[in-house]
């Protein structure tokens, strides 16, 4: 098996000298000058606490492992201009009192963390006040079991223009992780099977996550405290369990939600005190509640969406409505169109009362689908008395929006 | 018995009934199916359907086969027959042919539409199969107060209301006092309320196999852990045998001490 590393002083490009550090990454990046580029050879470092503080360029190859047998963190960067590409990172140390985490970024600049793969990392990246970097390609493998002992995969802290793009990550606490966080880009990213949250944002505005799938999470996606957040074409899906949702929206104010797909999850999406928040062109397929709304929800747009044999499609408590339903298309409207216009000639109310009582009384769900509760809705329907009277799709769509 | 049940077996798939009963579900199947396109979904409206109708239809066409043979009937008690032999004869006979029918009728859609290449099967199967037992449940319930009321009227309209408070006003009930006790636990009642009816139960075994999603929120869990495990599923197969043993073991208690 060959050991070695090579530092390469790069000069435009030009590969000027070569040095070998006793087959230790750490030693050779001491020793490195800033704006290096470290090439690592394949093979297995038994190494940890590598502490970069210069600009350098730091590129594996395959078959790279750097293994920190469980004992603390792995890279700690401090510096501007990093990039790390390449690489097999496993095994990162589990602490209760420390953050450990492979890769570890504090108040750094211009980075790159590129086609690096996690096994059993406590946290994969914990970057905390940081401007302008890019996270690609990266695979996360964790195996948390449960949320107290376990760390996030993709961790931002206080950072801002942030890329974070096309990673998959698998079985962590929270896939990714934002808190105090702004202007960031989370795209095309894989989260499954994690313990808590797929994606989970905290006090972070003027974000946008697209073409992410979330999929069997501990309980969705949960969005809170933050303001105009973008999310268009993700898939929520398979979110089962006791508590769980595909999306949690909580204090969320102007947010756009477009073209998303909810299917098969216990609630899609969990609206609390959110308000202004636009639904648009989203599929809400085979989920308990498409869309459950607590207490505070005003000024609300659902347009152009397509809810589809879900047990609810809409719950809401309270009875002001202060949401607009107008143009969806519901698989359980029974109207007629006249004029062929595409448009329902009858309104559309989708709050059925038994969602009403579900929500009063959770217990009283073990009656859905029975012939009392078929007539107790149709009553309601004829003439609503504890929906709010207003809260009813005035253009139901016939056929669904592509 | 098996005389008796063999008689009125056959003279029961000569009547109308019978077939129209059966066209009713080969109808029903193949316009659900050209419908959906989906069997999971066509599973899911069926359910509904199922759980209505079989114990109505089971209710009534006992009554009133149990009323337009009491000549019949009466002619075989002067014979030299037990009792019991000839009211099981006839009700096994009138529970089987409408299972039949219910099977058949259901069964070949599904059958021509492919289910065994669909990983429904299974789903489809426990709903014929709890079809099946309800319609034995509900037509031995309505032979027992055909044996009650001599009064064609009377019997009518108590086996109708039997039907309306299993299907409608026992949930009715369940929901007021889920509602009324809302601040004490409530999931044990709840679970506890399902098993004593059929229909519920049924009901109940369906859903937990078909619109999980729903049903596993708080209380969901509760009741996953329940019936979603192999001791739950075989409890509430037992419960439903003894929703059929019972009231027909009453029908021979009842008949014999019955003053013709």
């Amino acid at each position: 098996m060959l050991l070695f590393i090579i530092v390469s002083i790069a000069e435009a490009g030009n590969v000027n000298s070569t040095v070998m550090f006793n087959h230790s990454i750490r030693l050779t990046i001491l020793n490195s000058q800033p704006g290096d580029t470290v090439f690592v050879e394949s093979g297995t470092f038994f190494e940890n606490e590598i502490r970069v503080d210069k600009p350098l360029t730091i590129i594996g190859t395959k078959g790279t492992i750097i293994d920190a047998e469980e004992k603390s963190f792995i890279f700690e960067i401090t510096a501007d201009s990093v990039s790390i590409l390449s690489l097999t990172l496993n095994n990162v140390g589990r602490s209760y009192t420390k953050d450990y985490a492979a890769i570890h970024a504090s108040g750094i600049n211009n980075f790159l963390f590129e086609n690096i793969t996690f096994n059993n990392p406590f946290f994969a990246f914990h970057i905390e006040k940081s401007k302008n970097g890019i996270i690609r390609n990266n695979t996360i493998y964790g195996n948390a079991v449960v949320e107290y002992n376990s760390g996030n995969g993709i961790h931002l802290w206080h950072s801002s223009n942030i890329e974070v793009v096309n990673n998959n990550i698998y079985q962590m606490r929270d896939g990714i992780y934002f808190e105090f966080v702004k202007h960031c880009k989370v795209n095309g990213n894989i989260s499954k099977n994690n313990v808590r949250y797929g994606l989970h944002f905290m006090f972070s505005n003027d974000d946008e996550y697209n073409d992410n799938i979330f999929e069997n999470n501990g309980a969705g996606v949960a969005v809170m405290f933050s303001k105009r957040i973008y999310m268009r074409n993700n898939i929520f899906e398979l979110n089962w369990g006791t508590a769980s949702y595909g999306l949690l929206l909580k204090e969320i104010n102007d947010a756009e939600i477009t073209d998303n797909k909810f299917s098969k999850n216990t609630i899609g999406v969990n609206a609390e005190g959110s308000n202004r928040v636009n639904f648009e062109r989203n599929t809400f397929v085979n989920n308990g509640w498409a869309i459950r709304f607590l207490g505070a929800c005003y000024a609300n747009k659902l347009q152009h969406n397509n809810f589809m044999y879900n047990a609810f499609d809409i719950a809401y408590s309270g009875n002001i409505n202060g949401n607009q339903f107008d143009g969806n298309y519901w698989s359980e409207y029974t109207g007629y169109d006249l004029n062929k216009d595409n448009i329902g000639d009858i309104p559309f109310r989708p709050v059925k009362l038994f969602s009403y009582v579900v929500s009063q009384t959770p217990e009283t769900i073990v009656l859905l689908r029975s012939l009392f509760v078929d007539i107790l809705n149709y009553s309601e329907k004829v003439s609503p008395i504890f929906t709010p009277d207003n809260l009813k799709d005035n253009l139901p769509l016939m056929h669904p929006s592509p | 018995m098996f005389k008796i049940l063999k008689y009125s077996f056959y003279d029961l798939m000569r009547s109308r009934w019978s077939y129209l009963y059966f066209i009713f579900y080969l109808l029903l199947g193949l316009i659900l199916l050209f419908l959906n396109r989906d069997v999971s979904k066509a599973v899911i409206t069926l359910l509904n359907i199922i759980l209505v109708l079989t114990p109505l239809i089971g209710t009534l066409f006992g009554i009133i086969y149990f009323y337009n043979s009491k000549e019949f009937t009466e002619l075989l008690l002067a014979q030299p027959i037990k009792r019991s032999h000839i009211f099981w004869g006839q009700y096994f006979g009138i529970s089987l042919s409408l299972s039949l029918s219910l099977v058949l009728g259901l069964g070949i859609p599904f059958l021509a539409y492919g289910i065994f290449q669909s990983t429904e099967i299974f789903n489809f199967m426990t709903l014929l199969l709890i079809g099946a037992m309800l319609t034995f449940i509900f037509v031995a319930l309505a032979f027992n107060l055909a044996l009650i009321f001599d009064d064609k009227i009377k019997g009518f309209g108590v086996a109708i209301l039997t039907w309306l408070s299993f299907a409608v006003i026992y949930d009715g009930i369940f929901l007021v006092l889920l509602l009324v006790f809302n601040d004490y636990p409530l999931d044990r009642f709840a679970l506890g309320a399902t098993l004593f009816n059929p229909i519920d139960l049924s009901r109940i075994l369906i859903l937990l196999k078909l619109d999980i999603s729903a049903l596993l929120g708080y209380t969901g869990a509760v009741f996953q852990n329940f019936f979603g495990t192999n001791l739950g599923i075989i409890l509430t197969f037992t419960l439903l045998n003894l929703w059929i043993i019972i009231p027909v073991l009453a029908i021979k208690v009842i008949s014999k001490h019955k003053d013709f």
